[in-house]
């Protein structure tokens, strides 16, 4: 892992969501579902985002402008810079035949370069409403669903799915692929181990999202 | 010295982390192996964060075989954080520590906000770790006391080499949508910027008591935080929450505080030491 000050090369609103660029420096992309620390300006913890997509000399991260630290990053502006640490975490094996990628809401984060990386795959995305499911963009061809339709309605048989979203999300896609592969997601202080704060519980184990995930494996 | 906060750095998962310390501190062990509490953990607060870990630990027996060997490896001193439900817990986990040349020292975790607080006083325990060990003993004491300053004098009088000053203390944040408490457990343990002036006083008033050695910890952030605390009374200082934010600090903490100490016309920043309390110390011990 590696921290280093970026800067900001553009934050671009897409739906509800506002797409944060950096410029990479010395830090590599890593693996798709791997994440980075971001310093959120004005707040005491960084936040843990995965990395949206690669593009040339840059990082782009998805961002849920939900609570303080995330609405700090979202209004940072071209030039301003930010520590970023990463990348950290265990990310998507991509030793996979028939891929699938699903995803739900913010959790379609990892999911545009985890589809550039394995060779534009099908997908799956659930949004809340049609304003969030502007993001679908991000996925060229997705098959795209807004509630009360649910994306695990649309998981055909047969694929290996790499799937990231809302607890309850992952938990109907592995009742319904239980070799899944998913990225889960737990508020972390450190991300590399030390604070044990994102520990999950999964089938009664408790463990450090970040040192054993955040992707698991859901069998 | 600088070390770590018990608790707030895995060695064995960063060790260059550990490395940057002059000692690592373990996260406290308990006698039995110990999940910790449930999700949600961890929530920041305007000033801080909370905490609700509850000790997740291997336990000794696992600790003594499977992680000392390898925390040994890093070549850095390492100082072992303990923690019971009562006297005996800790008078065992310092008898099982004793015969191993590679702990410099035991911390006593008489103060976990997140647990059962060991019904016995800090005196009794560690009076009975002390019968337990001839390593150097730093009683972690919680600033949530009536006068910090008396648990001191009886963790000295008890046989305490040293103090570590503070361990966090106990907060509720509520999640603004749900008006529900954001941890699992409810309450957490506060640490960061919000606790640094109650542990600056609990070092002030412990130096002013005891004159023992002290760990000052609570909100240092920066070199400057470290040089405050060392002039309220503490002779070494530990990270805590920085480190999760900032796995470089120990470095720069390192040339911030020689920085701050040479600006204010000192050679060292031991020079400061105490500076805060030089004359109510000549009063006392004269």
């Amino acid at each position: 892992m590696r921290r280093e000050r970026l800067s900001v090369v553009a934050n671009e609103q897409i739906g509800t969501y506002t797409l944060l660029r950096v410029r990479r420096g010395g830090i590599e992309p890593g693996l798709p579902g791997q994440f980075f620390m971001l310093e959120a300006p004005g707040r005491l913890l960084p936040r843990p985002m995965s990395l949206c997509l690669a593009l040339v000399g840059e990082l782009a991260f998805l961002i849920d402008p939900i609570g303080p630290g995330t609405q700090a990053l979202c209004a940072l502006e071209a030039g301003e810079q930010l520590h970023v640490l990463g990348p950290l975490g265990n990310g998507f094996d991509l030793d996979v035949e028939r891929p699938l990628l699903v995803g739900g809401g913010i959790g379609i984060a990892p999911l545009p370069y985890l589809w550039e990386r394995l060779g534009s795959p099908p997908a799956v995305l659930g949004f809340r409403s049609e304003r969030h499911a502007e993001a679908a963009a991000l996925v060229p061809n997705a098959q795209v669903c807004v509630e009360p339709t649910l994306v695990t309605e649309l998981i055909p048989a047969g694929f290996d799915v790499l799937a990231c979203g809302p607890e309850p999300m992952l938990e109907a896609v592995r009742a319904v692929a239980p070799a899944a592969q998913l990225a889960w997601e737990a508020p972390m202080a450190c991300g590399y181990g030390a604070c044990y704060g994102c520990a999950v519980e999964i089938d009664g184990v408790l463990m450090r999202l970040c040192v054993e995930g955040p992707v698991l494996h859901a069998a | 010295m600088l070390l770590n906060a018990s608790g707030c750095l895995d060695a064995l998962v960063a060790p260059d982390v550990a490395r940057g310390l002059d000692a690592f501190v373990t996260k406290t062990v308990t006698p039995l192996p110990r999940d910790g509490n449930a999700p949600v953990r961890i929530a920041e607060t305007d000033v801080g964060m909370l905490n609700s870990i509850g000790l997740a630990n291997p336990g000794i027996d696992r600790f003594l075989t499977r992680m000392l060997p390898r925390l040994e490896q890093l070549g850095a001193p390492l100082w072992v954080s303990v923690g019971g439900f009562e006297t005996d817990d800790y008078a065992d986990l310092c008898s099982r520590l004793d015969d191993y040349a590679s702990v410099s020292a035991i911390e006593l975790n008489v103060s976990c906000p997140n647990v059962e607080t060991p019904a016995e006083s800090t005196a009794q325990i560690v009076a009975a770790a002390r019968l337990a060990t001839r390593k150097p003993l730093w009683a972690k004491l919680s600033p949530a006391v009536p006068d910090i300053g008396e648990v001191a004098k009886a963790a000295q009088a008890a046989g305490a080499d040293g103090l570590s000053l503070v361990n966090t203390i106990r907060g509720l944040k509520l999640d603004p949508r749900t008006l529900r408490p954001a941890l699992g457990p409810g309450h957490g343990g506060l640490s960061g910027p919000a606790l640094k002036p109650v542990a600056l006083d609990a070092v002030a008033t412990c130096y002013r008591a005891t004159g023992m050695p002290i760990v000052g910890m609570g909100g240092i952030r920066t070199g400057l935080d470290a040089l405050e605390f060392i002039a309220a009374g503490a002779r070494h200082v530990a990270i805590g929450t920085t480190l999760f934010a900032d796995p470089d600090a120990p470095a720069r903490i390192r040339i911030e505080l020689h920085a701050a100490a040479r600006e204010r016309g000192w050679t060292t920043y031991e020079d400061a030491y105490a500076e805060a309390h030089r004359e109510a110390l000549s009063v006392r011990t004269t």
